[in-house]
């Protein structure tokens, strides 16, 4: 079981990652997500011993590391999926997943599983990304780690490709039974794939929590925003409902916040209906765009407020039309202080 | 995790090497006298002027022909560009050598054509020479600093109202500044380190005077010379430091496209350089060649300097590991392959003089094979070492993280990843320093064992003694070396000196 606890990295003078901690459960896998230079990569990285860490500890199984008593990279017993696949480029596709392997029945199972078998004697250079993508994580399953580390690993393939290796890498992840923490800056990736999500900015952790949670009820409105489209409605908070100018909903208090609050509203939080002649409604259409299945509308409420609001593909509203919103939420939105700008809790 | 890298004490070791002939220097040298007197004032003087006079004919050389071969679409383009550079991979005593038979009264052209030419001798003659075998330095930093250059700005200026020429002069030759300088330097450099053109022709400069003062047994006062030539060499290498290559945003670069005319201009205005500087040297020693035979040739010379230049490109390549690994690890290793480039910018008379006088107070070195081969390690290990390191940092640093979170440790990740993907810098690099130990003079000159002649000084007798015609073999053998040479470069594997050929175009 993998035990991160308060670990901090600096890179000189600067603080890339601080107080870290986390811990896994069997064949967890966590995914860890946050803007360009938030410090997951380093995370990874430190956990891997490939860069030294300046307080806390991590622990594996039958190892423990610590700023005064590292363990080199080699002793931990970890897998990596690099983000440019790290193949060796002198070593064939089986060579490269038997690299230290004594006994090649695991290269050989994994080879197989993956779907490289006709591959083994190529050399990486021949394999298309997808194949490449495939070879590294034989290479790391095979070698029998005790943890996965996963370093953007659908970053550099086209989209078509990543979905469905999304699901062949969980996949092979649960079969192999290994715990493992799959670093991405794709929301829909880190959404979708793992048991929990994390949420990192300025090398400190924001929230982490199931998926659905996170999403939901965000801890601050950087890992609300950071999630997907978010809006925040002015409301008076009381005893778990909200009153808003859009109607009445459940919501729950994130932090601290009562009576006069900010309510947090995704795109399918409400319903939109064109309100006829000027005058009428309680908004007016600013923007669309058409994303293939759905439209997504921004309007800007009368009282002041901006509010993204998605319908179905089958109707067009115009940018100028006056509109009526009606949240319809039924699970609880949630609610922040008013002015509680994103900082961290 | 911040063990000593385990290349740092070799590399410490070979760097104190580097340093020695610089310390010993200062022990041999006789006390300054008479620094500012006329004769050291005349040597610092023609010294400057041929630098001066070289870069200066290099500059109006190679620029142009930058912007020929960076941005005219010629037809059979890579072939232009391996001609125009050749000279580069000539040793610049086989061109004096050339010029010196070929010219004049009773010169070879007098000879054969029977019109009388101007002899080459003096400042002119030794400048003319430098500049045509060192504008390659230029023609390469230059157009690799034109093919950086985004063409847009070239199409915005035309836009707005400017003729392709004045474009060229205001909007790409400013952008260009630092790589023609970075050329021209290299051209200083080379102009101030070379023994033998400014000798053959007659000029006293320092590298001259160094090696009449051996000859004449005043090794103090060419020890005194050489740290004076060292002197003026520093000021250059710490110029060409502050010359900083700038990199601009990758984009298109300009192309134009020659009309059957202007090609054949052009053609007829390159023709001059390629004739002086290639044809020349070719067409002599095979004129020799037809006209006095082969036979008096012993191929033993051969042998020579085949067993002496294989040695050192061994040597190299053992010692360069350490020296390019450190390099890699830290910045005290950068330090100290900092420290081994020195040799490189010691003229070679400059390091046979200061081992020479090693080989007097260490008998057991004294006129052997080991002390010459150590003085071209010393003088061309920064080609192995850099040849090395292109191909290591080409290398994807994530690849000895993978083998390291594998399980390998240091020593394993050493010898299963990193040597065998570096194996052919390793082998571009030794090939590079052999090319350039067949051709090296000066150094082998003062330090072969009595009766141990190498092609080169062979050739160098030929010249004082006045036998050209004898030149043939040992001149078409060594320019058969400088093929090897240019070809080994321009595959992209030797990329250690030439930074400049990096871009595959060709």
């Amino acid at each position: 079981m993998l035990r991160v606890s308060n670990i901090s990295v600096d890179y000189g003078a600067t603080r890339v990652v601080d107080d870290f901690s986390l811990q896994l459960a069997a064949d967890e896998i966590v995914m860890l997500v946050g803007p360009t230079g938030c410090g997951k990569t380093t995370i990874l990285q430190a956990i891997a011993g490939l860069v030294p860490i300046a307080t806390g500890s991590v622990a594996l199984n039958d190892w423990s590391a610590s700023p005064a008593r590292p363990v080199p990279t080699e002793k931990r017993n970890v897998g990596m999926v690099f983000q440019d696949f790290a193949l060796f480029p002198h070593l064939s596709v089986e060579q490269n997943v038997a690299f230290r392997l004594d006994d090649p029945a695991p290269a050989q199972h994994w080879l197989e599983r993956l779907g490289l078998a006709a591959l083994r004697r190529a050399r990486p250079e021949r394999l298309s990304g997808g194949q490449k993508q495939r070879v590294a994580l034989a290479r790391a399953l095979a070698h029998g780690p005790a943890l996965m580390l996963l370093d953007e690993p659908l970053s550099n393939l086209d989209a078509a490709l990543k979905d469905s290796l999304r699901w062949e890498i969980r996949n092979a992840l649960k079969a192999a039974g290994v715990p493992a923490i799959w670093v991405t800056h794709d929301q829909q990736e880190a959404l979708s794939v793992g048991d929990r999500l994390g949420i990192l900015r300025d090398g400190r952790l924001q929230q982490l929590d199931t998926p659905q949670r996170c999403y939901t009820l965000p801890h601050n409105r950087f890992v609300a925003g950071f999630l997907g489209e978010a809006s925040f409605l002015p409301a008076r908070l009381r005893a778990g409902r909200a009153v808003t100018a859009l109607g009445e909903v459940p919501a729950s208090a994130v932090d601290d916040a009562s009576g006069e609050v900010e309510l947090l509203v995704r795109p399918d939080d409400c319903s939109m209906t064109t309100a006829g002649n000027a005058g009428a409604g309680n908004g007016e259409v600013r923007s669309l765009s058409y994303e293939g299945g759905s439209w997504l509308y921004t309007v800007a409420l009368d009282d002041g407020a901006a509010i993204q609001v998605r319908t179905s593909h089958e109707s067009r509203i115009d940018s100028g039309s006056r509109v009526t919103l009606q949240l319809t939420s039924t699970h609880p939105l949630a609610a922040y202080a008013n002015g509680s700008a994103g900082a961290p809790g | 995790m911040t063990r000593l890298p385990l290349s740092y004490p070799a590399a410490l070791l070979i760097a104190v090497v580097a340093v020695l002939p610089v310390a010993v220097l200062f022990a041999l040298s006789d006390a300054p006298q008479d620094l500012l007197g006329q004769r050291n004032l005349g040597l610092l003087w023609n010294t400057a002027l041929l630098t001066l006079c070289t870069v200066a004919g290099a500059v109006l050389i190679g620029v142009p022909l930058a912007l020929l071969t960076a941005f005219v679409r010629l037809p059979l383009g890579g072939v232009w560009l391996v001609l125009l550079a050749a000279p580069l991979a000539l040793p610049s005593y086989i061109g004096a050598f050339t010029f010196y038979a070929a010219f004049g009264p009773g010169g070879e052209i007098n000879n054969v054509f029977g019109f009388a030419t101007p002899s080459a001798q003096g400042l002119v003659g030794a400048s003319v020479v430098m500049a045509l075998y060192t504008y390659p330095f230029v023609l390469m930093t230059t157009r690799s600093a034109l093919l950086n250059q985004d063409a847009s700005l070239v199409n915005a200026a035309r836009t707005l109202g400017l003729s392709l020429p004045a474009c060229l002069w205001r909007v790409v030759l400013p952008r260009a500044r630092n790589g023609i300088a970075a050329g021209a330097l290299l051209a200083a450099l080379y102009a101030l380190s070379d023994f033998a053109t400014p000798a053959i022709m007659g000029l006293d400069t320092f590298t001259r005077a160094i090696y009449v003062e051996y000859n004449a047994f005043g090794l103090g006062q060419a020890a005194l010379l050489s740290l004076q030539l060292l002197v003026v060499v520093g000021l250059v290498l710490f110029l060409e430091s502050r010359v900083q290559v700038t990199r601009e945003r990758p984009g298109r670069s300009l192309v134009l496209w020659p009309r059957p005319w202007q090609v054949g201009a052009i053609g007829f205005a390159v023709a001059p350089i390629c004739l002086l500087a290639l044809a020349l040297p070719l067409a002599l020693f095979s004129l020799w060649l037809l006209r006095d035979g082969g036979g008096y040739f012993d191929f033993a010379l051969a042998w020579n300097s085949l067993q002496a230049s294989l040695l050192a490109a061994l040597v190299a390549a053992l010692v360069a590991l350490p020296v390019a690994y450190a390099a890699m690890a830290g910045r005290f290793g950068r330090i100290l392959e900092r420290t081994t480039y020195l040799g490189f910018g010691i003229p070679g008379i400059v390091m046979g003089t200061a081992l020479v006088y090693i080989g007097l107070q260490l008998s057991f070195l004294y006129q052997t094979l080991a002390l010459l081969v150590v003085a071209y390690v010393m003088r061309f290990l920064p080609l192995a070492v850099g040849s090395i390191r292109a191909t290591a940092e080409s290398m994807d640093a994530s690849l000895v993280k993978a083998a390291r979170v594998l399980g390998a440790g240091r020593g394993e990740v050493f010898r299963r990843v990193t040597l065998p993907l570096t194996r052919r810098g390793v082998i571009a690099g030794a090939a590079l320093v052999f090319l350039e130990a067949m051709r090296e003079l000066p150094a082998t000159l003062l330090l072969a064992p009595t009766g141990f002649e190498t092609l080169a000084t062979y050739l160098w007798r030929v010249y004082e003694a006045g036998y050209f015609g004898r030149a043939a073999v040992p001149g078409l053998l060594l320019i058969l070396m400088s093929a090897l040479g240019l070809a080994l470069m321009l595959s992209g594997e030797g990329r250690a000196r030439p930074d400049f050929f990096k871009d595959n175009t060709a």
